[in-house]
């Protein structure tokens, strides 16, 4: 089990600069994110969603408010905060098994260590057969699975998913999505998933935080009182998309 | 492709130069030309039999290669270093950039009263010549590879943490190998080409250049047509080497689909 791996995010804003003025990407956006909890945020596209959570991954800096990972300031990327994007972003030069085995490369364990540790995210993930495999032999649900496996081989205190499955399928998007739910339930990591699909948002998270563009700010936050595993079919989960999308479709009648 | 038609041969390219060698048995056979502009196969088969009997063949063919690899060796590796500096520091390309790119508009064979003051007519004038002929596609293309590595796999270096030599051995380099291979590929052939032009150019010696010329001097075209087929065999054997290589090299790029 991991002892730690709360998120603590207090009136960030992103602004970036432009030719002429600035783009106001993120507006005082504050969130506190419990260890072992599952957040999805959801939002249409460039309400800031996915600029938020690469200032938690470290790829780009706040321009005010602060990040806290258990109360340590974040500051660039870090072992500890692990990430998966939409596209998976595999080295294809590099196996299967070495693609996650990179992910180690700076790692203090010996060489038997790691590779035990590589096929057993492998397996996790279902792919343990495919080490030896190259990315350009994969499909896309099994080179994300590989992301994944990637993004958890350093056993990180938090796991970033930028819309991981949203260039999917949706036979493959779902079959993936119980896979992370599972995963998350094994390996109780802090999550924070970012999504454009509400109910991905839903069937996934302990909190869903509904975000509003222009600006980039939280709309409100939604507590999925469901317990874990979740059958996508139940009743309160479609009560609860539908009380969301109204949200988006209420603005977009007003606009 | 099913198994069964891949496992034979495919002989259809050789429907072409089948063709060509009987138009060319006819013509020489049923004298449509005159056969001392162009030589019969048979005698030009029996020149080159003689050729490699007595040794000449072997030691011209030497004395090419020899220079043509030395050259290759020197221009790749001058190419790879200055392409791979260009391309790894921004700084490197601000301040030659801009020279390289002016420079390398210079046809090849405008050096050659340049390489001549510097080096002579001799071996050494011939293998700097081939070496800057073999230069340009390698840095050209060494640069251009390492300048594409795809912003998104920079990323994930960032993400993982990886050391500057970490990123290099096992980013950008691989990924730019592609491109590598293909001005290693550029640079074989131009230095092939070099290798007869060299022997053109500068002084007599030794090498299968050589040997065409003292054949039209002499007005013996069965040995500038044997010249013409050893010439060509050697280029398509490199050719196919370098391919051999590189698809070994960059197998996971096939990626067995």
């Amino acid at each position: 089990m991991r002892g730690t791996g709360f998120l603590s995010l207090h009136g960030v804003d992103k602004r970036f600069p432009l030719k002429e003025g600035e783009l106001h990407v993120l507006g005082d956006i504050s969130l506190d994110i419990r260890q072992g909890e599952f957040v999805s945020i959801v939002g249409g596209s460039g309400c800031g969603k996915s600029t938020l959570l690469r200032l938690l991954v470290g790829l780009e800096e706040a321009s005010g408010g602060s990040l806290r990972l258990d109360g340590v300031p974040i500051r660039g990327t870090d072992p500890a905060r692990g990430i998966v994007f939409q596209d998976h972003r595999l080295y294809p030069w590099l196996t299967v098994e070495d693609n996650v085995l990179l992910a180690l490369a700076n790692s203090p364990l010996d060489k038997a260590e790691r590779l035990a540790r590589v096929h057993a995210h492998l397996e996790l993930v279902g792919l343990k057969h495919f080490a030896r495999a190259w990315p350009a032999q994969l499909s896309g649900g099994m080179s994300q699975r590989v992301a994944i496996a990637r993004g958890l081989v350093n056993r990180p205190k938090v796991l970033l998913l930028d819309e991981p499955f949203g260039a999917l399928d949706a036979l493959t998007r779902a079959q993936l999505q119980d896979e992370l739910a599972r995963i998350w339930q094994t390996e109780g990591i802090t999550t924070v998933l970012v999504t454009h699909d509400v109910d991905e948002a839903v069937l996934l998270g302990d909190r869903v935080v509904v975000m509003e563009p222009r600006p980039g700010r939280i709309r409100r936050i939604v507590p999925v009182d469901l317990p874990h595993p979740r059958h996508r079919e139940h009743p309160r989960l479609a009560e609860l998309r539908s009380d969301i999308l109204q949200d988006f479709t209420r603005r977009q009648a007003i606009a | 492709m099913s198994e069964a038609t891949r496992k034979r041969p495919d002989l259809r390219g050789w429907v072409v130069p089948g063709v060509l060698l009987l138009l060319w048995w006819l013509a020489t056979a049923l004298e449509w030309v005159d056969t001392r502009l162009v030589a019969s196969p048979a005698a030009v088969l029996e020149e080159a039999w003689q050729a490699a009997a007595s040794g000449e063949l072997w030691q011209g063919l030497a004395a090419s290669l020899g220079r043509n690899l030395s050259g290759f060796a020197l221009g790749s590796l001058a190419g790879l270093a200055f392409g791979g500096l260009l391309g790894l520091s921004r700084l490197a390309e601000r301040l030659v950039g801009p020279t390289f790119h002016a420079l390398k508009q210079i046809a090849l064979f405008a050096w050659i009263p340049l390489l001549s003051a510097w080096f002579g007519f001799g071996e050494p004038a011939k293998v700097a010549f081939i070496a800057l002929a073999v230069f340009y596609p390698v840095a050209l293309n060494s640069f251009e590879g390492i300048r594409a590595t795809r912003h998104e796999l920079l990323e994930v270096a960032r993400v993982l943490g990886l050391t500057p030599a970490q990123r290099l051995l096992r980013l950008v380099l691989p990924s730019a190998a592609p491109a590598i291979f293909t001005g290693l590929h550029l640079g074989l052939i131009y230095a092939w080409l070099a290798t007869l032009g060299a022997e053109y150019f500068f002084s007599a010696g030794p090498g299968i250049g050589n040997t065409m010329i003292d054949g039209r001097e002499h007005f013996e075209m069965d040995q500038v047509i044997y010249g013409l087929l050893v010439v060509g065999s050697v280029g398509l054997v490199l050719n196919r080497l370098a391919a051999w290589i590189e698809a070994r090299a960059l197998a996971w790029r096939g990626g067995g689909r």
